[in-house]
């Protein structure tokens, strides 16, 4: 990719990112009534949407030889670590820092 | 006032302030480490304000030159946004010249604070979401922008790191799954995704599964509200008789 090309790469990618953001509030300007079936959506989607994310994470991994093993085992460090210590960065830092020695070290 | 809301807002930001900090910092040492100059970084993390966006998008900025892609994958990646701005609705209503900029830097943690923190009386609730939003995105920049001047001077693998993107949403999963007593609509997305992948293919499963997502979760709506319906009435009945 040149300079030129990359600047519109990053301008379509603000751009597409500010579309997701704004649609809602462009839909439904101040004062007009959000459909009752809307609100409720609106309250359960997240949930989904984020386990659809951690799949989009894996996607690519799944399909090659270790089948997503590194994966999988730091994603449950994570999720053991997020119940027992409830610290959301430590469980980053640590199930990232397991992913990395992981890939670079036990599964070269 | 902006003083008040100032300080009332930054308490709920330090452990965004960590987190942005190590975040943005491995963003930076990834672009870097394809060869992207910090330039770069600074302004995909200004206009953009989305982490898992801009990892997403290293990838894309490496890659054969196609808008149309980039612009189609932002809209599955952020997908969720669309549906973070309906609780946001009333929230960021009436904040005036304010309110692009809420809505322009709405990242999961500035939703996040926005959407469940009232601040304490005598602070002005929309300065407050306007700092809390600031502030973030400050972090933001300057992580990664330090991440992709540091990349210059260490060398040292990288390989991995954009694992921290798949720990939040992980984390996510984690605190979302231990508020909510229904657990339904979390095991769609993460069991909806997985027969759409398995299904479609790594390259072609989002819009599916999004679609899957949404027929699924309209369809136990309903079957709720029904039900909902149907013991309102039975207990009409009851009165009635």
């Amino acid at each position: 990719m040149t300079d030129t090309q990359r600047i519109i790469t990053v301008a379509v990618i603000a751009l597409g990112t500010m579309l997701t953001r704004f649609l809602p509030f462009i839909i439904f300007p101040e004062g007009r009534k959000v459909p009752d079936f809307i609100v409720r959506l609106g309250r359960i989607l997240p949930y989904a949407i984020i386990g659809l994310l951690v799949v989009y994470c894996v996607k690519d991994a799944v399909f090659t030889s270790l089948h997503g093993l590194p994966e999988l085992i730091s994603i449950a460090c994570v999720i053991l670590l997020q119940k027992w210590k409830k610290n959301m960065y430590l469980s980053m830092i640590i199930g990232t820092v397991l992913y990395m020695v992981l890939v670079q070290v036990v599964f070269k | 006032m902006k003083r008040k809301a100032l300080k009332a807002a930054f308490p709920y930001t330090v452990p965004i302030l960590v987190g942005f900090l190590f975040m943005g910092f491995s963003f930076g040492l990834l672009m870097k480490g394809e060869g992207l100059s910090v330039l770069y970084t600074f302004f995909m993390s200004v206009f953009i304000f989305s982490g898992s966006m801009q990892f997403v998008a290293v990838g894309v900025m490496v890659a054969a030159f196609d808008p149309l892609h980039a612009f189609l994958l932002t809209l599955m990646v952020n997908a969720r946004y669309l549906f973070y701005g309906i609780p946001m609705l009333e929230k960021y209503s009436k904040t005036g010249l304010k309110k692009p900029y809420l809505i322009f830097g709405m990242c999961d943690e500035t939703f996040t604070i926005n959407c469940s923190v009232t601040p304490e009386k005598g602070v002005d609730r929309t300065w407050f979401m306007f700092f809390v939003t600031l502030l973030n995105h400050i972090y933001w920049i300057t992580g990664s922008t330090l991440g992709a001047i540091a990349g210059s001077f260490l060398k040292f693998d990288t390989t991995g790191i954009d694992f921290i993107m798949t720990a939040l949403f992980t984390v996510m999963l984690v605190n979302q799954w231990e508020e909510q007593k229904d657990h339904f609509p979390a095991l769609i997305g993460v069991l909806g995704a997985i027969l759409c992948l398995f299904v479609f293919g790594a390259d072609s499963f989002m819009i599916p599964s999004m679609i899957l997502i949404l027929v699924a979760l309209a369809a136990l709506d309903i079957t709720r509200e029904h039900k909902l319906k149907k013991s309102d009435d039975k207990r009409k009945d009851g009165e009635n008789q």
